[in-house]
């Protein structure tokens, strides 16, 4: 369990890391984040990358700032940074509440929020925060930058916009109303595992009927997304357990679940019934 | 012996071992290096089944830094590993070659291994090795029928049988037969710390040493000693700290061979440390098997008859152990219960999967879940509680000890002491059964998923026959106790210095116990099998009383008086009346002992003495579990809401060390009933091989648990009265939990496997509520 020998690159800034990434890139160099991901599947020796752009050291990347209505999360912010209250607003409590389902605390201080974006686990709670938000992924290269929306920029199990030039620099999220409701739930068999399936969703009330409402499911196929049918049911109606439950059943039917050799498609599938409608009973 | 104010055994004293392990100064296979030292790499087989053609080595030769690479043709002169207890013609062709030659058996198989002058170096180099082979069909499933093995031989080595009666008659005179298809899962010790081994030839002493050593270090230069052809005197083991053993660790693998061969063949010393993916494909596994079990039953639920068809899973090879496990299964299903007949036929077979061997509470672990869902499913059958078809069952206190015409690990089985009945009735009485079984009951009816169960078991500890230990007072009153024990972390030293301690009068903390070494004592029997407490504290004792008896006569000369006047306080001689305040510390007892002294008189020098235990049968400590637990329909997840563990065992040294035992047995327990397990696809390619793939419970997933420790039936078979506690937390929580998972589910006997899933049980769920 010993990596494969590399050439470590330590840029300073953002201008340099992506004149390196432009070099290397195309040779299978790869950016190291957090490394929570990297680097075991570099000690399994499943990735062996010959040249690593670690952009730790790249001081305008830790940024975390709030303007105009969007937080923008630098490339190096990690996990653990919304584990405490300095985001603000309903989006800082939905971050909050999905971050504890992340990992475990000594990997949320070393793992960063865009690398787990970049890497796009299909069970990515940050995938699934991003696709639920409609965010933005800030993309950067020496050929410009690219603002690509989370509905396009994942695309498969572990496969995003990213070309092999890019590096990611922020993240953007909306600030949700003050007035919006939110509801996060996953399942997984140990707590801190990448979740089998997770559910989440976001709604306002006028007049008493759902509005704008956001179910995305993550976990369940090859990369997060939402699920218009599930919305549909909810749009317009009064909260309550009958259409909670068959907002539930819509996102069921929606899916194309993903099978492996202890969750079939079936038991995928139940599994976001369940968590759509505790989602969705849970969300305040 | 005279009975001393405060008696250190049964005190829960704070651990002797534990200062390095939390100032980070332990000494585990990882801190051992020498200089020159070269690194070895295993190449694994990637096939589950082929038949080599060729392996290629000369790119990984060429790497700058690698200083060999061999194949099984290196070392065509080693003979395959041996069987601990001596040779066996009968399984002789089917033990592991140290490297494969002409078939591969399972992935992860040793194949090649490349030294090399660092570890990174050996482990590219490792790479650049090719094989080439021919794949054949992969047997992953020991319960169909029997294929070839090799020319001549099939996949079932043997099939181990035991039992006594007419099982026949039984069902013939049965009120009623049960009958079930019960199945373990693969599963086994993975501790903290991945194997080691440091090979060092010692030229200037002609010494072959093995660092890194555990579990049976005296065994196993015994067997080393014979593959090399070298004189045991020529070949030391040594035990460092150990990040856990569970049975797994102290084994001699193939890469324990090589590296030996190796220090001897390239002249320098050899290191080789597993990760954790070889750890998941190379270390033993164990527990799978499948019992096809009925029970003959008379119309009151009780057993007339067993008859047991079962299939274990020994994977590739047979490993040191022999047929061990499946061996124990036999002698030890009955458990605490009156069986008038009894018959078992274990299917000992071969897969293409990574050979098993014990993991802590072998062949209980699983016959222990087989048997209790059997009592579980005679109460669910004739419509009794699943507490009365028990006590119904029960062998009583007046019928120990217990005689059984069955064999485990070797030794006949004879329940030594116990009232089993007595603490299922403090079990009951601590977790307040009754009312956990209405409040259980009301939930269900009110729609949740609620369960409770029960499980009873008799463990067995101390596998003799004979250990010894040398007891040596130094003229500073330092004390140490020279043992062949060994220890894996379970705190051996505290309870060994205990022991000593009360027997000689002197503060525990002055003792130094010594194990794992080959060079400081001749004979030793390790830690295995719940032994090392039995076997290691009895002779240490006697040891002791002899080291007290010699004090008391020298002390008795220089005061004047009668050694029966004396007794040991504090380190130090003293009149038992307490007339004399001052005494005689024992190190001064020692100076007048020395060989030189002019007071020792005719006495052997040395304030110093052996001393041997010697026991015909092993002792039987018993145990009753109770778990509450509620799963959740929407998911299958289970949750544990309370668990009790009320475990027999005859004496505490140190209560608090068997706490700790129950309850870190417990939770490797749970990993088996809920979590861990080895999963194969069906080429035999091996699915978990990593902590994200294993899941081993953590401290989320293990709840509280309640312990009573009881200590009614001392133990008959030793002179400290005690019983082993090493595996008594984990040997019935597969049983537990199953029974209590299969009441949330409405208690009929749903539940035929282990480990529980959640996808399982959703799956049932959704199936009864369609
Ligand atoms: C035991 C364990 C449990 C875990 N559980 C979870 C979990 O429940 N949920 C979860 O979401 N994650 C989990 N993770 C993964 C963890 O969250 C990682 O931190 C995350 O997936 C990757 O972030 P990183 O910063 O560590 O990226 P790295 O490991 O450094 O990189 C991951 C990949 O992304 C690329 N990359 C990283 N940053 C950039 C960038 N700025 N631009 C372009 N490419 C980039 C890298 O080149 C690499 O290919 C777990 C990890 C461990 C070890």
């Amino acid at each position: 369990m010993k990596p494969a020998s590399f050439s470590y690159h330590a840029p300073t800034s953002v201008d340099e890391a992506v004149a390196l990434l432009a070099e290397f890139g195309p040779q299978d160099g790869r950016v190291l984040a957090g490394g929570q991901s990297l680097v075991p599947t570099m000690a399994f020796r499943m990735a062996r990358p010959p040249h690593l752009i670690d952009i730790n050291g790249i001081a305008e990347l830790a940024a975390l700032t709030v303007s105009a209505g969007v937080i923008t999360i630098g490339a190096c912010v990690r996990h653990a940074a919304f584990d405490s209250d300095i985001l603000p607003g309903r989006t800082g409590d939905l971050l909050r509440k999905v971050v504890q389902n992340i990992a475990h605390y000594p990997i949320r201080t070393r793992g960063t929020f865009c690398g787990s974006v970049a890497n796009a686990d299909p069970a990515s709670e940050w995938c699934c925060v991003t696709a639920a938000l409609d965010g933005i992924v800030v993309l950067r290269s020496q050929r410009g930058v690219r603002r690509v929306p989370a509905a396009e920029f994942y695309q498969g199990v572990m496969a995003t916009a990213v070309e092999e030039d890019e590096l990611v620099v922020a993240a953007e999220l909306p600030m949700l109303a003050d007035d919006t409701r939110t509801g996060f739930v996953e399942f997984s068999r140990r707590k801190g595992d990448f979740a089998i399936a997770m559910a989440l969703v976001t709604y306002r009330l006028e007049n008493g009927a759902m509005i704008e409402p956001s179910v995305a499911i993550g976990g369940a196929e090859s990369h997060p997304r939402r699920l218009r049918e599930a919305e549909d049911v909810l749009r317009g109606q009064k909260p309550g357990g009958a259409v909670f439950a068959a907002a539930a059943e819509a996102a069921a039917a929606a899916i194309d679940p993903m099978a492996d050799f202890n969750n079939t498609a079936a038991y995928r599938r139940g599994l976001v019934r369940t968590l759509t409608q505790r989602a969705l009973e849970s969300a305040e | 012996m005279t009975a001393e104010p405060a008696s250190i055994i049964g005190a829960s004293v704070e651990r002797l071992e534990d200062r390095p392990l939390v100032t980070g100064r332990g000494r585990f296979a990882g801190d051992v290096s020498f200089v020159h030292q070269l690194h070895m790499r295993i190449v694994r087989s990637a096939y589950a089944h082929a038949r080599l053609k060729a392996v290629a080595t000369e790119a990984a030769r060429a790497l700058p830094g690698v200083v060999a690479v061999w194949t099984a043709d290196d070392i065509a002169d080693l003979s395959p590993i041996d069987f601990r207890e001596g040779p066996n013609e009968k399984l002789a062709p089917f033990r592991q070659p140290v490297l494969a030659r002409e078939y591969v058996r399972y992935a992860g198989e040793p194949v090649a291994a490349v030294f090399a002058t660092d570890p990174y170096i050996a482990e590219d180099a490792a790479d650049l090795v090719t094989i080439e082979a021919d794949e054949l069909d992969a047997v992953i499933d020991a319960s169909i029928p029997a294929s070839e093995f090799t020319a001549g031989l099939t996949t079932e080595p043997t099939v181990c049988r035991q039992g006594y009666g007419d099982v026949a008659a039984a069902f013939r005179e049965a009120a009623n037969v049960i009958d079930m298809d019960l199945s373990v899962g693969r599963h086994s010790g993975v501790p903290l710390e991945t194997r080691g081994a440091i090979g060092h030839y010692d030229a200037a002493r002609d010494v072959l040493e093995l660092h890194g050593a555990a579990k049976v270090p005296h065994k196993n230069r015994e067997a080393m000693a014979r593959m090399f052809g070298r004189s045991t005197a020529g070949v030391h083991l040594y035990e460092g700290h150990v990040g856990g053993g569970f049975g797994v660790r102290g084994e001699i693998y193939p890469e324990d061979i090589l590296v030996l061969v190796a220090a001897m063949r390239l002249g320098r010393p050899v290191k080789w440390l597993e990760d954790r993916r070889e750890h998941m494909i190379a270390a033993n596994h164990s527990r799978q098997q499948r019992h096809r079990i009925r029970a003959a039953v008379d119309a009151q639920g009780r057993l007339i008859g067993i008859d047991d068809a079962f299939f274990h899973d020994q994977g590739a090879y047979i490993r040191t152990h022999g047929t061990r496990v499946a061996d124990t299964a036999c002698g030890i299903l009955p458990g605490p219960y009156r069986l008038p007949h009894y018959r078992v036929d274990a299917h000992f077979r071969l897969t293409n999967k990574t050979p098993a061997a014990t993991y802590r509470s072998p062949g209980r672990y699983e016959t222990n879940f087989v048997r209790e869902r059997l009592m579980d499913a005679i109460a669910l059958k004739l419509g009794l509680s699943r507490i009365e078809v028990r006590r119904r069952n029960l062998v009583s206190p007046e019928e120990m000890p217990y005689e059984r015409p069955l064999v485990a690990l070797g030794d006949e089985v004879v329940l030594d002491s116990g009232d089993y009945e007595g603490l299922l009735n403090k079990a009951l009485e601590r977790c307040e059964w009754d009312r956990l079984e209405r409040e259980a009951a009301e939930r269900r009816k009110a729609g949740e998923y609620v369960g409770l169960g029960l499980a009873m078991y008799v463990e067995k500890s101390g596998l003799g026959p004979i250990d010894g230990a040398r007891v040596n007072v130094h003229t500073n009153g330092d004390v140490e106790v020279i043992t062949g024990g060994a220890s894996v972390g379970q705190g051996f030293e505290t309870v060994i210095a205990q022991v000593c301690a009360e027997t000689l009068g002197t503060d525990y903390r002055r003792i130094r116990v010594v194990h794992g070494r080959t060079d400081r004592i001749e004979y030793g029997i390790g830690a295995h099998a719940t032994r090392a407490t039995v076997m290691t504290a009895n002779a240490t004792a006697v040891a002791a009383g002899k080291v007290r008896a010699k004090a008391l006569d020298m002390a008795a000369q220089l005061l004047q008086t009668e050694p029966s006047k004396l007794t040991i306080r504090d380190g130090r001689v003293v009149n038992s009346d307490g007339s004399d305040s001052a005494g005689m510390p024992l190190g001064d007892l020692a100076h007048h002992l020395r060989p030189l002294s002019s007071t020792r008189g005719e006495r052997e020098p040395g304030l110093a003495a052996e001393g041997w235990f010697t026991t015909s049968h092993m002792t039987y400590p018993y145990g009753v579990q109770v778990a509450l637990v509620k799963i959740d329909p929407g998911t299958g997840g289970v949750h544990i809401e309370k668990m009790l563990i009320a475990f027999d065992i005859g004496r505490a040294i140190n209560p608090m060390l068997v706490r700790g035992q129950l309850v870190g047995g417990f939770a490797q327990g749970l990993g088996g009933a809920l979590f861990e397990e080895f999963q194969y696809d069906e080429r035999g390619q091996p699915l978990s091989v990593t902590f994200a793939d294993y899941l081993m419970p953590t401290a989320h997933e293990v709840p509280e648990v309640d312990v009573l420790i009881a200590e009614d039936a001392a133990s008959t078979t030793n002179p400290l009265g005690i019983k082993g506690a090493g595996e008594g937390g984990i040997a019935a929580v597969g049983a537990v939990i199953a029974s209590a998972v299969d009441d949330a589910l409405g208690g009929k006997g749903l539940i035929t496997q282990i480990p529980i899933t959640p996808q399982a049980l959703k799956a049932i769920i959704d199936g009864q509520k369609s």
